[in-house]
């Protein structure tokens, strides 16, 4: 009804993530939700990305090809034009020393495979209100 | 003209005014007016007991004969008196601080209190002082006879007479009063020292006397002036250098070791100022007594006719010119040079004897007990008094076997020598740290013996034979041991001779054997505390002391007397503040009493007494030597514990790597597991997140319902296959499968693999090629495992290959290592080959080699492959590069019964 404002406000989002049937899940849906997805799973080249989209969230898997997605999060974190951008971190590991390193590393948000839809909606609905 | 009655009557007045004098100054000293005895100068006086008739009579004698070679004899004590000052403090001091008796009780003492060797020594006084005795006596009878004909002065005619038995007798009357009046030897002999003192003054000023009135009165108006005479007499004499030196370092020995010397210079001194005044006033002395000896003996030799005994010119030079006062002087200046000699020496080895023979030998015969009726201080002043008697009568029957005779002319050297002996342990003793009782009493026993061999026998074998030297072709005929020669080594002078091999040979080995044994714990800290650095340490004694205190009041009222033990027992009381007369048996106390009765009974016989009362087994020495055993036990012990402790921090060493390879398998484990978990959680996220989509979307597009659910159905697939090849591995890791050995074809193994993998062939456009070396091979092995591995490697190199036409090569081959045959089966493809980085990793567990699960599996294919062959006892390798990976399984033809078990 309102196509402008609705296309203004539309959220991008960079999806990082390796497994393939989680990704296809996480984009059904945040595009269900409006938002608009870009994926990639390379850890190498996952930064160039971020930087051309210049998206209003990362969704960033630990581990991913290539490289670990606490690396991209520190380089994110140390490049000026990207550094602001929130980033919720995922990792099917449930132990506190990775949620701790994942704090350190300048994760916005962290969450733990698996978890609920409704939960992960509601946490990335909160970074990019 | 005096006649020899008058003399006799004059040297009894001279003795009866001697014990008036030695009584008066006991009567002084009782009242506590003993400030004399205090005096540097009674000290230095009663030193002068050195100076014996020997040398009164005998020096002017020795300078007829050898000329200057007299001076030899004050020379060596003047040079120690004043070069070697600090030994003489450092002897005098650890005397007075040990309360010892004598000299044997110093090395005993000094030795862990040995009775042994307190033997020894006290042998060795015996055997030197005796003669000595003797010699006195023959001076004695000498001087007398010259009274009775002047001209034919020979001994001969008094040995016999009653005269020098009466003196004998005088002696040991004046010695039990005046030695024995008070039995703490080490409280001295005040009575004694003052008679020394006076007789001492008698000497210098007879000698003295008659040497200023022969020099400026008699004789040498007419002739060439006396110096001319002095030096062209020394010149008749030439100077035995060696002989001079050897004379110098005895006569040095003799005056510390010598035992009435040794009473006089240690046991009755009083403070270091006396001995530092005696160090300058006592050489003065000696240099007085020998001022007018060279001319006394050129007045006789040019007055006396030649007959006359130069060892009489004393006496007969002044009788010759009339000068009968004078002589009488003489006399008396020779008698109390004699007397004070036998007075200082009998109590001095009576001493010794009662203490290191006597009180010993009765202690042992009474069995070790001491009961309330023995009084041991009546015991022990009948022993001394005994010995007294002993050793001067001794002395007289020495004098009356071999008097009249040149054979004790030589005796005062010969003396010298034996008393010597002590020396190397005295010295050692005192200032070296690792000597040792066995030591000291081989060095002394050696030198005794070489001492009594080359120099007693020789010495006295003139006067007790006439046929001449008892061994002129040595001992048993053999030259080496000739008395005068031994080991065929000769020397210019006997005396010499006998200096370098006892002297020698005794230090040597004192030596040698301190250096061989180990001192016992009583002799290190006797050590110690004659080292001077633990003046104020308490002996190694177990406490608290057993004992019975009622008991030790009895036995020190026998040792010291009534009065004194009372008062040392109150006083000790008080001081622990204990009620009543009997005080704890502390330490201290015990110390403080040992000491007491060490100056009465000596060191080693009051630590026996003591030990036997007090703390009964617990401190006798030979408990003490067990503590020492003891200590070495526990030092071996100790060594035995070091080894122990060596090998369990080996074993320590051998655990913390078996721990830390725990701490590495249990962190393998935790990664295993967080692995594990996370292989779980990914399918698991998959499967939850497009279920809640399902549900919360239901009846939404069917189409796309039906993908999620076929997701759902492949993520499930897979989580199970996951949960399967965990079990399987963790089986394979702890060797628990189960291996089916039977005998089939290789061929039929690789059929039934390249079977299994048809449908991934064939969606693969996979070639699968076998190039079989023999088809016939057989091979014993469990073949479903077998054929288990091979179907993984087929599928890793089918799924991981990026080719449009994967080609797989099997090859089988037979070989032969250490004489067994083994199967090699290769799995050759064409593919991209594996990562030079990863090739390190593929047998790693989880090691997610390639992008997501395209390959289906979950990264323990190759781990499992792995564990099946080397279950089945053989080989997993692998060769890659670009153009391809190759796997090389090696098996045991035959896998054995042994082989299955050690699986």
């Amino acid at each position: 009804m309102v196509p402008f404002s609705k296309e203004t406000a539309m959220k991008k989002i960079v999806l990082i993530e390796d497994e393939q049937h989680i990704a296809e899940a996480l984009q059904f849906l945040f595009t269900q939700q409006g938002w608009k997805v870009a994926m990639h799973n390379d850890g190498a080249t996952a930064l160039d990305l971020i930087r051309s989209e210049a998206p209003d969230l990362v969704v960033l898997d630990i581990m991913i090809l290539n490289k670990s997605g606490l690396d991209v999060l520190r380089e994110m974190r140390e490049s000026k034009d990207i550094a602001d951008i929130p980033v919720l971190m995922l990792t099917a590991k449930g132990q506190a020393n990775n949620r701790m390193a994942a704090e350190l590393a300048g994760a916005t948000q962290f969450m733990t495979k698996p978890f609920s839809n409704a939960e992960l909606i509601e946490t990335v609905r909160a970074l990019i209100p | 003209m005096i006649t020899l009655n008058f003399v006799i009557l004059i040297a009894a007045s001279y003795g009866l005014m001697l014990f008036g004098i030695a009584y008066y100054a006991d009567l002084r000293y009782r009242r506590g007016e003993g400030q004399l005895l205090q005096s540097p100068i009674v000290y230095t006086l009663s030193l002068s007991v050195y100076c014996t008739a020997w040398t009164f009579y005998g020096a002017v004698g020795s300078a007829v004969r050898n000329g200057l070679e007299f001076l030899t004899i004050y020379l060596g004590p003047t040079l120690l008196f004043i070069g070697w000052w600090w030994f003489l403090r450092r002897l005098v001091q650890t005397g007075r601080s040990e309360q010892v008796t004598s000299i044997a009780d110093l090395i005993s003492s000094r030795y862990g209190k040995s009775v042994s060797l307190g033997v020894v020594v006290t042998l060795l006084a015996v055997i030197g002082t005796t003669p000595y005795i003797a010699l006195q006596l023959q001076s004695l009878s000498l001087s007398f006879s010259v009274f009775g004909d002047i001209n034919t002065a020979t001994p001969g005619a008094i040995v016999n007479s009653p005269t020098p038995l009466v003196v004998a007798l005088g002696l040991v009357a004046f010695t039990i009063m005046f030695g024995t009046r008070n039995l703490n030897a080490s409280e001295r002999h005040e009575g004694v020292v003052i008679a020394i003192a006076v007789e001492a003054l008698v000497k210098l000023v007879a000698l003295l006397t008659i040497g200023i009135t022969v020099t400026f009165w008699l004789g040498y108006q007419d002739g060439p002036p006396l110096s001319e005479q002095i030096a062209s007499f020394s010149a008749q004499h030439s100077i035995n250098t060696s002989r001079w030196t050897v004379l110098m370092l005895l006569s040095s020995f003799a005056v510390v070791c010598l035992p009435r010397m040794f009473q006089v210079l240690v046991v009755e001194n009083r403070d270091d100022h006396q001995l530092a005044v005696a160090s300058w006033a006592f050489p003065t002395y000696l240099l007085a007594m020998c001022l007018f000896i060279v001319p006394i003996a050129l007045f006789g030799l040019s007055n006396l006719p030649s007959t006359a005994n130069p060892d009489l010119f004393v006496l007969t030079v002044p009788l010759s010119q009339g000068h009968d006062g004078l002589a009488l002087l003489a006399f008396l200046g020779g008698f109390s040079s004699a007397t004070a000699m036998v007075i200082v020496a009998a109590l001095a080895v009576s001493t010794m004897m009662s203490n290191h023979i006597i009180l010993p030998l009765w202690f042992w015969m009474s069995g070790m007990s001491v009961s309330a009726n023995d009084d041991l201080r009546r015991v022990t002043l009948i022993g001394r008094r005994a010995c007294i008697i002993l050793i001067i009568l001794l002395g007289y029957f020495y004098f009356r076997l071999t008097g009249g005779t040149d054979a004790l002319a030589a005796i005062g050297l010969i003396a010298f020598l034996g008393v010597s002996q002590v020396m190397p342990a005295l010295v050692g003793g005192l200032f070296w740290r690792f000597a040792t009782r066995a030591g000291a009493l081989a060095g002394t026993i050696t030198g005794m013996v070489i001492w009594g061999f080359t120099s007693l026998l020789p010495g006295i074998e003139g006067g007790l034979s006439n046929a001449g030297p008892l061994m002129p072709n040595g001992l048993f005929g053999w030259q080496w041991l000739h008395p005068n020669a031994l080991f065929g080594v000769s020397f210019s002078d006997p005396l010499v001779h006998a200096f370098f091999w006892s002297i020698g040979l005794n230090t040597l080995a004192f030596i040698a054997v301190s250096l061989m044994t180990r001192a016992t714990a009583l002799e290190r800290f006797q050590e110690m505390v004659f080292s001077q650095s633990a003046r104020n340490m308490t002996a190694p004694r177990t406490t608290p002391i057993e004992g019975d205190a009622d008991q030790l009041l009895v036995l020190s009222q026998r040792v010291l007397g009534r009065k004194a033990t009372n008062q040392i027992f109150k006083q000790a009381a008080r001081d622990q503040k204990v009620s009543g007369s009997l005080p704890n048996l502390t330490t201290s106390f015990i110390e403080r009493l040992e000491r007491e009765f060490a100056a009465v009974v000596g060191a080693s016989t009051a630590n026996a007494m003591i030990s036997r009362v007090a703390g009964q087994r617990e401190i006798s020495v030979s408990a003490l030597v067990a503590m020492a055993d003891e200590a070495a036990q526990i030092v071996s012990y100790s060594a035995r514990l070091q080894e122990k402790s060596d090998e369990l921090e080996r074993t320590a060493a051998e655990l913390r790597v078996a721990n830390m390879k725990l701490i590495q398998l249990g962190e393998q484990r935790d990664t295993f597991l967080s692995q594990v978990s996370h292989e779980l959680r990914t399918p698991m996220t998959s499967i939850r997140s497009f279920s809640e989509i399902l549900k919360d979307d239901a009846g939404a597009d069917s189409q796309r319902g039906a993908y999620f659910a076929s997701i759902i159905n492949d993520e499930s697939i897979r989580l199970t296959k996951l949960l399967d090849e965990i079990l399987e591995l963790s089986f394979l890791e702890s060797g628990r499968i189960k291996i089916d050995i039977s005998k089939c074809a290789v061929t039929d193994v690789i059929n039934r693999a390249i079977l299994a993998t048809t449908s991934l062939t064939a969606e693969t456009n996979a070639v699968i090629t076998q190039t079989l070396h023999n088809p016939a091979t057989m091979v014993e092995t469990d073949a479903d495992r077998l054929a288990q591995a091979v179907i993984n490697l087929l599928t890793n190199a089918i799924k991981h290959n990026d080719k449009p036409t994967p080609e797989i090569t099997i090859a089988t081959q037979e070989i032969k290592v250490l004489n067994q045959g083994r199967l090699v089966i290769s799995i050759a493809d064409n593919g991209p080959g594996i990562a030079p980085q990863n090739r390190g990793l593929i047998f790693e567990k989880f090691a997610s080699l390639s992008p997501g699960d395209a390959s289906g599996g979950v990264g323990l294919g190759l781990p499992i492959t792995k564990q099946i062959i080397e279950n089945l006892n053989g080989e997993l390798s692998f060769y890659s590069n670009d153009n391809g990976t190759v796997f090389k399984i090696t098996l045991p033809l035959a896998l054995t019964r042994a082989d299955d078990t050690k699986n």
